[in-house]
């Protein structure tokens, strides 16, 4: 990693004009496929990824099939014009790893023993990649699964946080992420209050890891707000909703 | 191997049945008449990292179009033309019935027909996007996403190419000392015509402009045909195992002419180009 010009400046704003603990512009629609048993779409920043959840169905080849709880298959995928330079897509090795750790990540909030002998299908989509996108993507998958109608524990909710020009900040975006020091996402359940991703790349002392760790789950605290209201204004309208806040 | 297609949407006998009625009285179950093509919306720019893109909704079939541009190698035999790839990917979040994994052969024909009918109309002017000729042209991709599946994706494919291609901006590359640069400067695409694509089904002895899922999964045969701005016919794909008589050709290649000057007009509307 290289550190090549100052990513925050005297005033302590980023390269997107954000202060050290500011999310992203975050916009979710619930609902916008309309073949889908559950989906949303989610803005994030110029992340734009569209989440969408098939099931509880039936499995193919039936052999995979499991006898006391459901299977759960997740694909993370980019679309060719999602990224700087194209994107081949065919499936690369990168979108492989992220489809496992963001099933992963979502299934710990599944009760699966519900749907046996099932499989419930999260295909994510990245229609435009800003950094962040599995954080945006497993945020976007969650609500897709409460819009399923899928039993669920809890919400999951993704921010990463990390380290630039040796600060910790929350919600790394694409600039921070290439020319930062860290960046460490993560997925948590915010009412059982416990992490279901934790991935990391740079470095981090022992009192940095603990603030990033404390300022990532302040981010997954706000991304669940969020992701709350998008579906108290799908099911109950936007009027309700903010009685309700 | 190509494999007869096995039916993956089922639509039930008694739904059959009412769907031939219906259409024998010149109404179709959505109440559309015969050769009436559903609204169609176009928002464009929708992905900002992209070179142009497209995002079209034929009814509830949804298509994201996004352009990409490169330097690289002319194809051989087109030493002095730019290189024009059209993609087309039906995702799994389009519709229940898709599997992840590599294209089949449904999802090929579709690109290769999207592609065809862009190509053969000419759209673009692909001699003008050489920079060494024989050695270094402009790659132009397209790569189309399928996000909602409701039927008739090879126009709605079309739509979302044309749309995408006919509003993006072209970044300015030179060749400095051998290497090709980026100017960081923009320009307009060479546009020469506007291609429509209007596919129409036939189910029993009826013509239907713009099948929907429901539709598709009863029809015997299909017919695209792609028009240019003078209304020529460039490229045409019949598609499954039923037929069409020379008449029904006939009428269908009229009709494609008459629609294609209308969704054309709707496009350059949208799109802002004469």
């Amino acid at each position: 990693m290289v550190q090549s010009r100052s990513l925050i400046d005297e005033s302590g704003r980023r390269s997107d004009g954000r202060i050290i603990d500011e999310l992203r512009e975050v916009k979710i629609n619930v609902g916008i496929i309309k073949n889908a048993d559950g989906s949303a779409l989610i803005e994030f920043g110029k992340n734009k990824i569209i989440a969408a959840v098939y099931g509880p169905r039936e499995v193919h080849p039936k052999h995979m099939a499991l006898s006391d709880r459901c299977v759960v298959r997740c694909r993370y995928h980019m679309s060719p014009f999602s990224t700087d330079t194209r994107k081949s897509p065919a499936p690369s090795r990168r979108e492989t790893e992220i489809s496992k750790v963001i099933r992963e990540a979502l299934e710990p909030a599944l009760i699966l023993e519900d749907y046996p002998r099932a499989a419930i299908d999260i295909f994510i989509e990245v229609l435009q990649a800003d950094g962040g996108s599995r954080c945006a993507g497993i945020s976007a998958a969650s609500v897709a699964l409460a819009d399923a109608g899928i039993n669920m524990r809890d919400m999951v909710s993704a921010c990463a946080a990390g380290k630039v020009d040796d600060k910790i900040v929350i919600d790394i975006n694409d600039t921070e992420d290439k020319e930062g020091g860290a960046d460490m996402p993560v997925a948590y359940m915010p009412n059982l209050k416990k992490i279901t991703l934790l991935q990391l790349d740079g470095e981090l002392n022992p009192a940095e890891f603990n603030t990033c760790l404390d300022e990532a789950i302040r981010g997954c605290l706000k991304v669940y707000e969020i992701q709350r209201s998008s579906l108290i204004e799908k099911y109950f309208g936007k009027e309700k909703g903010l009685k309700e806040e | 191997m190509s494999l007869s297609k096995k039916s993956t949407v089922i639509v039930e006998n008694l739904r059959k049945k009412q769907m031939r009625e219906s259409i024998s009285a010149g109404k179709r179950l959505d109440e559309r008449g015969l050769d009436e093509i559903r609204p169609i919306e176009i928002e464009l720019d929708v992905i900002k990292k992209a070179n142009g893109s497209a995002w079209v909704k034929l009814g509830n079939t949804e298509v994201v179009a996004g352009i990409k541009v490169e330097t690289g190698e002319p194809f051989e035999g087109l030493e002095n033309s730019g290189a024009l790839i059209i993609t087309a990917e039906v995702l799994p979040i389009a519709s229940p019935h898709v599997e992840p994994g590599p294209p089949d052969e449904e999802t090929i024909e579709l690109a290769r027909v999207v592609d065809r009918g862009v190509r053969e109309s000419e759209m673009l002017d692909l001699s003008k996007l050489v920079l060494v000729p024989g050695k270094i042209v402009y790659t132009i991709f397209v790569d189309c996403s399928i996000i909602n599946v409701d039927g008739n994706l090879f126009d709605a494919a079309s739509y979302a190419v044309v749309s995408a291609l006919a509003s993006c901006k072209l970044p300015v590359f030179e060749i400095k000392d051998d290497k090709v640069v980026e100017t960081g400067r923009t320009q307009e695409p060479p546009i020469t015509t506007i291609p429509v694509s209007i596919t129409t089904v036939k189910i029993g002895d009826y013509l239907l402009s713009d099948p929907n899922t429901e539709e598709e999964a009863c029809m015997d045969a299909r017919l695209t045909i792609t028009t240019n701005s003078k209304g020529s016919i460039v490229a045409m794909q019949k598609g499954l195992k039923g037929n069409f008589s020379v008449d029904e050709v006939k009428s269908i290649a009229d009709k494609a002419r008459i629609k294609g000057e209308e969704i054309r007009g709707k496009l350059k509307g949208l799109i802002n180009v004469g």
